[in-house]
């Protein structure tokens, strides 16, 4: 709470108190941190590890850590580190931007669903149904190799497939959400007060039904990274040179029992980084709601 | 705000004639307003009193166009605001008579305020919205109002939440931003229910004070006999979604005109009868989905004989000067 003699004229806004909120909230800046880390990983690689991720000599095959090599050597004799590090780029690309395209496919879904209700809802929710009725990798399968073309590495077209694949469970909570907070009081009394249809749902609706929604978006964000690996296991997700750390685990499990590291550390730099966006989205989910203030 | 096409400045204030309004549902067809009529003048404090689920909320949102449809359907009637049908008016045009003409307050103000936006906040939204004001006018403005409702040290409350603020406080908001345009007509929704006693003794004196300066109209709905008598000008009782007596409020209480506002007033607790058991009215309300034929309230009534078994309904006898009731025998119910 700040000063009430000092308030400046303008009157506080949901995101201005929001901030304020953040600015003291200790897990929002340790989060933050970590993933202010795992973007600058993604776009400049070689500030991390001056290795080539690509000079695999067959000789140190499940060789221990090394000066150069922190996490050691894979089965093909290539630095872990290395490859870890230039895997972030993909990983964190294909996580984040399919999140984001589901997030808003959903988002649009539910909402439209939710706030109009009647016709609009029975149509959109079955369309929700009938995607939720696609298995995920059979799916994503046939999606992905439509999708992709012949030269590429594959990262569009995985972004795409899992984009397209994964907003059900997201459109599903906001509608429900958007239904709950439509028959409130508030709503009624907004409408009461000349708000048109515009300002109901953005103002007044979606900035109390977004919690919900903001969970399935975060816990989305690791599942689509440890989705990537699965297709790309699969064949049919990132191809030729390209590095992930899904590509990574996918290698590196057939050897875990003789080699555990090349598994370890791909899965410890993908657990942090779901649990980073997690512990960041809980902290802005907490930060719009004024009553955990 | 532009003037409305065919606006009478001579004409009543709030004019509600033979409103019907039901609820569709899987069950069936509820009916909620059977042909509801009440006037207002400017400066008035009509109030509507009824039991629970008599149709009086309904009716204030009908009034103010708030249904929520579907269920709910206005099948006839017509709300006219200085000679306007509100209910034939395009939705755009409804939308600039809300709260710039007719207001109305929420029965849990709680509720009614949005939980994630602090009240300056909302109120000041208000005039950014309506009226174009600049920000920092629009503080001004909203901390004003909270002055005038009486909230204490206005200015350092601003920006708290709703949830920061106890019941009284919250309900003097709710009132804030019902006349933050300066409606002519506020309606209340069971206002002072979600309150207790000593805060509903301040928050109606507000209420009336607020009316008084602004010589508006106030439509008063509540089921607190004892909260109309202090502050209404006249009484129209609901019963089954419809007014079945309509009075100027020394009337109803002198010498009631319909066996329902009898009983009503039989029902409430009086300190000179100290000890005995307190007068019900037997039975319940008839379920929407099921009025009785003729009058809804003969199976509850004493005086009830053959013609109020009948369709159609009594018709609104008009029984003294201002005064109609519902009733075929409102002349033994008077006492003549």
């Amino acid at each position: 709470m700040s000063d009430p003699t000092t308030l400046d004229s303008r009157p506080r806004s949901l995101a201005g108190d929001a901030w304020n909120d953040l600015r003291h909230n200790k897990i929002f800046w340790a989060s933050a941190a970590l993933v202010l880390l795992l973007l600058l990983m993604a776009l400049f690689p070689t500030l991390f590890t001056s290795a080539d991720p690509t000079d695999c000599v067959l000789s140190r095959q499940h060789d221990g850590p090394s000066g150069g090599a922190l996490f050691g050597y894979d089965f093909q004799g290539c630095d872990v580190f290395a490859r870890t590090v230039h895997g972030t780029g993909s990983s964190i690309q294909v996580g984040l931007l399919s999140t984001l395209l589901a997030g808003l496919i959903g988002l649009s879904f539910g909402m439209a669903a939710g706030y109009f209700g009647g016709a609009i809802d029975a149509v959109l929710s079955r369309g929700i149904d009938i995607v939720l009725g696609i298995p995920v990798l059979l799916g994503a399968v046939v999606l992905s190799g439509r999708l992709s073309g012949s030269g590429d590495d594959g990262v569009t077209a995985v972004t795409l497939t899992l984009g397209l694949l994964t907003w059900t469970s997201a459109a599903r909570v906001m509608r429900s959400s958007v239904v709950a907070a439509k028959s409130q009081d508030y709503v009624a009394a907004a409408r009461m007060l000349g708000a048109g249809p515009a300002r109901l749902m953005f103002r007044h609706i979606l900035p109390n039904a977004i919690a919900p929604f903001i969970v399935v978006s975060t816990v989305l964000l690791g599942a689509n990274i440890a989705a990537e690996a699965t297709l790309s296991y699969l064949g049919v997700g990132l191809k030729g040179d390209a590095l992930s750390w899904g590509l990574q685990i996918s290698d590196a499990q057939k050897h875990a029992r003789v080699a555990a590291a090349p598994l370890v550390w791909p899965s410890v730099f993908l657990a942090a980084t779901v649990l980073a966006f997690i512990m960041l989205g809980d902290a802005i989910r907490d930060a719009f709601d004024p009553k955990l203030r | 705000m532009d003037v409305l096409p065919g606006l009478d400045p001579r004409a009543p204030l709030l004019q509600v004639n033979d409103l019907h309004v039901e609820f569709r549902t899987r069950d069936g067809v509820a009916k909620a307003v059977n042909g509801a009529s009440f006037w207002l003048n400017p400066g008035e404090t009509l109030a509507i009193l009824g039991e629970s689920g008599c149709g009086k909320s309904v009716t204030a949102q009908a009034i103010m166009g708030i249904l929520e449809t579907p269920p709910g359907h206005i099948t006839r009637g017509e709300v006219r605001y200085r000679g306007v049908d509100l209910l034939k008016l395009r939705e755009d045009e409804r939308r600039r008579v809300r709260a710039n003409k007719i207001a109305m307050i929420f029965q849990d103000a709680l509720s009614a305020l949005n939980p994630v936006y602090s009240v300056g906040f909302q109120l000041a939204e208000l005039f950014r919205a309506h009226r174009g004001t600049s920000r920092a006018d629009a503080k001004n403005k909203a901390i004003e109002l909270l002055d005038q409702v009486r909230i204490p040290a206005a200015r350092s409350r601003f920006s708290d939440y709703p949830h920061q603020f106890s019941g009284g406080m919250r309900q003097r908001v709710m009132i804030a931003m019902a006349l933050a345009l300066d409606p002519e007509v506020l309606i209340a929704d069971e206002p002072t229910t979600a309150l207790d006693v000593t805060v509903q003794a301040q928050i109606m004196g507000l209420l009336a004070e607020l009316q008084r300066q602004r010589n508006m109209g106030l439509v008063l709905i509540t089921h607190d006999m004892g909260v109309v008598a202090d502050v209404a000008d006249r009484i129209s009782v609901m019963y089954a979604g419809r007014v079945v007596e309509e009075a100027p409020v020394y009337d109803i209480y002198e010498r009631p005109g319909h066996p329902y506002t009898r009983a009503l007033l039989e029902s409430i607790p009086r300190l000179d009868r100290k000890g005995q058991p307190l007068t019900a009215i037997r039975g319940l309300p008839p379920a929407l989905t099921d009025i009785p034929a003729g009058c809804a309230f003969n199976p509850r009534c004493g005086y009830a004989k053959e013609p109020c078994r009948q369709d159609p309904t009594p018709p609104a006898y008009a029984i003294a000067p201002r005064r109609t009731a519902r009733c075929h025998f409102f002349r033994e119910v008077l006492g003549e």
